[in-house]
């Protein structure tokens, strides 16, 4: 009990003094600070619609901070996360292209989300394999191939895949209304992307903290060189869970086609990815508080919709709490001389 | 210019690295700086060049005394420094290299002084040459330029001669002379009585962070200068030495060479046998560790072949376990526990908790290590860390290799640690280690392989050798006889 306590002291002062800073930059533009405050943490559960924009951003979120929590105990800083999930779109799209009417939807749904799995654990293993190979640092390789992905999307909305007469960056022509995820009644909510992400953090933890293939993941997170040394395959591994993490963010925008945009849109990803990251970064490789934290996010950044209605407020204030939590908890854990990340 | 050293002091935690040095060093001369491992000859030449900061005591220069304090300021006074690995921007043209830490705008001049000076010391050296187009020994002299263009008048090499041709050492021996006509003063750190002899003008010899010869004027016999080094020799109770056997090869190297950065070994024909403990004597980087990379398969060999039990060894063998000295880098992982490690070492996909519990337990009590099985390792005492990394050798190891066994761990821990390594040994283990501690070789090895300028001892009978001509080998006076 006690040394759960005290584990859990640091990131609650981390997150006090993030919380201050933030109040201070509101007092400074001359907000009102205790109701930016209640917009931000109560915002998004006020009303039903509200709660299911929230679900909605939490779903994805919590699929590529699931993947990132596997790339992370394999040590490797995946920040194409964004192009993973940009391909997993596209791949999507790529198959229900070919529906037509009459077909069986569920094929195609099921197909669709497969096909987005295997292009971003597709792309995800391009970087793992400049990295082991070409020595290219994963973090610029990520990089590097997010704006590919853009590239590609852009490629496909604008040419092949452009709407009959006007190309537009709204998206390629919608999907057939046949093929769109069906939704809870008067809300834009789909139950199925909720319920994947739930899946696959379960398989996910268990995989990373229940199997001997976790445990040998963690191992070359933790010293690659040492468990060379004792015989884990280090190289296969460091790739599985890099595929891993891009099969997740790959399913992450195969089901922002299907289910939210009902077509291919450029900014598919549209940061989730990145946010992702920032969920990643406070967890690190510990699966339990993905969840949590996940869910804490997509609170803040859907109240933050409101603020500018509500209280004349940016919006981009809940960014600038998240990256403050985040520095805070990685500046403390540097303090008590754990590694950055 | 003239350097003087008064009481100066320098410790790491417990281990007084330098206590009480008191030496002065005259212009126009090169003093040989001569110790072991260990000895502090490294800790007092950083002093010297303001890489440390001295816990007590004072420099003086030309009779003022002097504040060091950052490499920077050593080399405006005009201290400079050849580290033992050369640091240099690797992307960089020679030129660049030696203007970027200069307070000189004018790039023909730098060229013309780098011209000057290579022609002046001999070097074949171009401004325009890329640094990574360069030797070890090329890299050195821009150093050495480098120096020079600052303005140093006190030249201080660290073992400078490690990982250069025999030409290169030639035509930096002759450059230091050259150096020192100039009235510029030249120290000279090294382990090798050889080159002292050859070289320097004076000797200082270092022993466990004291002088014990001060600036003994050339020529000093070398065996004075071994006495010196390494005190009175002791004898030690010995376990009894197995024989050497001539037919039951373990390894066998055939006309093999390494390398690594700095660093060929070779060409070896050796054979190790089947069930001895052998040390590997040398000073350290003499090549044991690129030795041992070999011999666990994870390094080729440029030429020549490394067979196991027979077999051409082409990558890790699971029948060879390598322990490295540095114990949480490479060794073990050190968040994770004993119960952990024991899981990692199965192939097991979905490997059975309980029964590796009571395995890391059994470990526990069999190596008396102090920890529970699920305690992190990071958190056990380095004698404990090391009880662990000998537990997790897998019963079916046939050689196994070590890297300072014992280092950092009292005698009780390292009395343990032999015991079981020689348990191994009987058991028909071949188990090489390499130590810094002389004794330590003496005490335990059946057998021994002295390092010395690149190349191995044939296998020596631990009997036919005293803990003083091991000395003698290791500095290298009467290597070539013993040679392979």
């Amino acid at each position: 009990m006690k040394t759960q306590f005290v584990a859990l002291r640091t990131p609650v002062i981390a997150m006090g003094v993030a919380l201050a800073i933030t109040a201070v930059l509101l007092l400074l533009a001359g907000a009102d600070v205790l109701a930016a405050f209640g917009v931000l943490l109560g915002g998004a559960l006020t009303t039903p619609s509200r709660i299911s924009d929230m679900l909605m951003l939490l779903a994805p979120l919590l699929l590529c901070a699931v993947g990132l929590t596997a790339s992370f105990a394999a040590g490797q800083y995946n920040l194409g996360i964004e192009g993973q999930m940009t391909v997993g779109g596209v791949a999507a799209m790529w198959w229900l292209r070919g529906y037509q009417d009459g077909s069986p939807v569920i094929l195609y749904w099921i197909g669709a989300v497969l096909c987005g799995m295997l292009m971003g654990a597709a792309w995800a293993l391009l970087v793992a394999l400049l990295k082991r190979y070409m020595h290219v640092s994963e973090i610029f390789a990520g990089l590097g191939f997010n704006f590919v992905a853009l590239g590609l999307a852009l490629y496909l909305v604008f040419g092949p895949w452009k709407r009959p007469g006007v190309a537009s960056m709204s998206g390629t022509e919608p999907l057939a209304d046949a093929l769109w995820l069906p939704t809870l009644t008067g809300t834009r909510l789909t139950l199925i992307t909720p319920i994947l992400a739930i899946v696959m953090l379960a398989i996910v933890w268990r995989l990373i903290r229940h199997t001997h293939w976790g445990l040998q993941v963690r191992a070359c997170g933790l010293s690659a060189l040492a468990s060379v040394r004792m015989g884990v395959p280090a190289t296969r591994r460091t790739f599985e869970a890099m595929a891993l993490c891009g099969a997740c963010a790959g399913m992450a925008g195969a089901l922002q086609v299907i289910g939210v945009y009902h077509s291919l849109v450029p900014n598919v990803a549209s940061g989730i990815g990145l946010m992702g990251l920032l969920v990643a970064l406070l967890v690190r490789a510990d699966v339990r508080w993905v969840a949590l934290i996940a869910f804490f996010f997509a609170i803040i950044t859907s109240g933050s919709i409101q603020l500018p209605l509500a209280l004349s407020i940016d919006s981009s204030i809940s960014g600038v709490l998240q990256g403050l939590i985040v520095l805070a908890i990685i500046v403390a854990r540097a303090r008590r001389g754990e590694e950055a990340a | 210019m003239h350097v003087s050293i008064q009481q100066l002091n320098k410790s790491f935690g417990p281990v007084r690295a330098n206590q009480d040095i008191t030496i002065a060093f005259a212009a126009g001369q090169i003093h040989g700086i001569l110790g072991e491992n260990g000895a502090g000859k490294s800790t007092l030449m950083k002093l010297l060049s303001g890489v440390y900061k001295p816990d007590s005591g004072q420099i003086f220069i030309n009779g003022n005394a002097v504040i060091l304090g950052t490499p920077r300021l050593a080399v405006q006074i005009g201290i400079g420094m050849v580290g033992q690995d050369p640091l240099d921007v690797s992307v960089f043209r020679v030129w660049e290299n030696i203007a970027c830490g200069l307070q000189m705008p004018n790039d023909a001049d730098i060229r013309q002084q780098i011209i000057h000076w290579s022609t002046t010391l001999g070097f074949p050296l171009h401004p325009d040459q890329r640094m990574r187009d360069l030797t070890v020994g090329q890299r050195q002299q821009v150093e050495i330029v480098r120096l020079l263009i600052a303005g140093s008048d006190v030249l201080i090499l660290d073992e400078p001669t490690t990982g250069i041709t025999a030409a290169q050492v030639d035509a930096l021996f002759a450059a230091l002379r050259t150096i020192v006509a100039t009235g510029k003063t030249v120290l000279f750190v090294t382990h090798k009585l050889d080159e002292i002899v050859a070289l320097c003008d004076t000797v200082t010899v270092l022993r466990a962070g004291q002088i014990v010869g001060t600036q003994w004027t050339m020529p000093i016999s070398k065996e004075t200068m071994l006495t010196a080094m390494f005190g009175e020799f002791s004898t030690h109770t010995q376990a009894p030495a197995k024989p050497i056997s001539t037919d039951n090869s373990r390894w066998q190297l055939h006309d093999t060479m390494f390398h690594d950065a700095t660093f060929v070994l070779g060409p070896l024909n050796l054979s190790l046998p089947k069930g001895m403990i052998i040390g590997l004597a040398g000073l350290e980087g003499s090549g044991q560790r690129i030795f041992m990379q070999h011999l666990a398969g994870t390094a080729h060999p440029d030429r020549g072949y490394v067979h196991f039990n027979g077999q051409p060894l082409t990558r890790a063998n699971p029948l060879v376990a390598w322990l490295p000295a540095d114990r949480l880098h490479e060794g073990i992982i050190g968040a994770m526990s004993l119960r952990e490690h024991v899981l990692l070492l199965r192939d097991s996909l979905l490997a059975p908790q309980q029964s590796a519990h009571d395995k890391a337990a059994q470990l526990i009590a069999d190596y008396a290590i102090k920890a529970t099985p699920d305690m992190p390792l990071q958190q056990l005492s380095g004698g404990n860390q090391q009880r662990a990394m000998l537990a997790l050798i897998p019963e079916s190891a046939q050689g196994i290799l070590l890297e300072h066994p014992t280092r950092g761990l009292d005698t009780v821990s390292a009395m343990a640690i032999w015991q079981r390594l020689q348990v191994r040994r009987d058991n028909g283990a071949t188990v090489l280690f390499f130590s810094a501690d002389l004794s330590e070789v003496m005490q335990y090895s059946d057998a021994v392989l002295v390092f010395f300028g690149g190349q191995v001892s044939r296998l020596l009978a631990r009997d036919s050798l005293s803990e003083e001509a091991l000395a003698a080998l290791i500095g290298g006076v009467g290597f070539a006889e013993v040679s392979a």
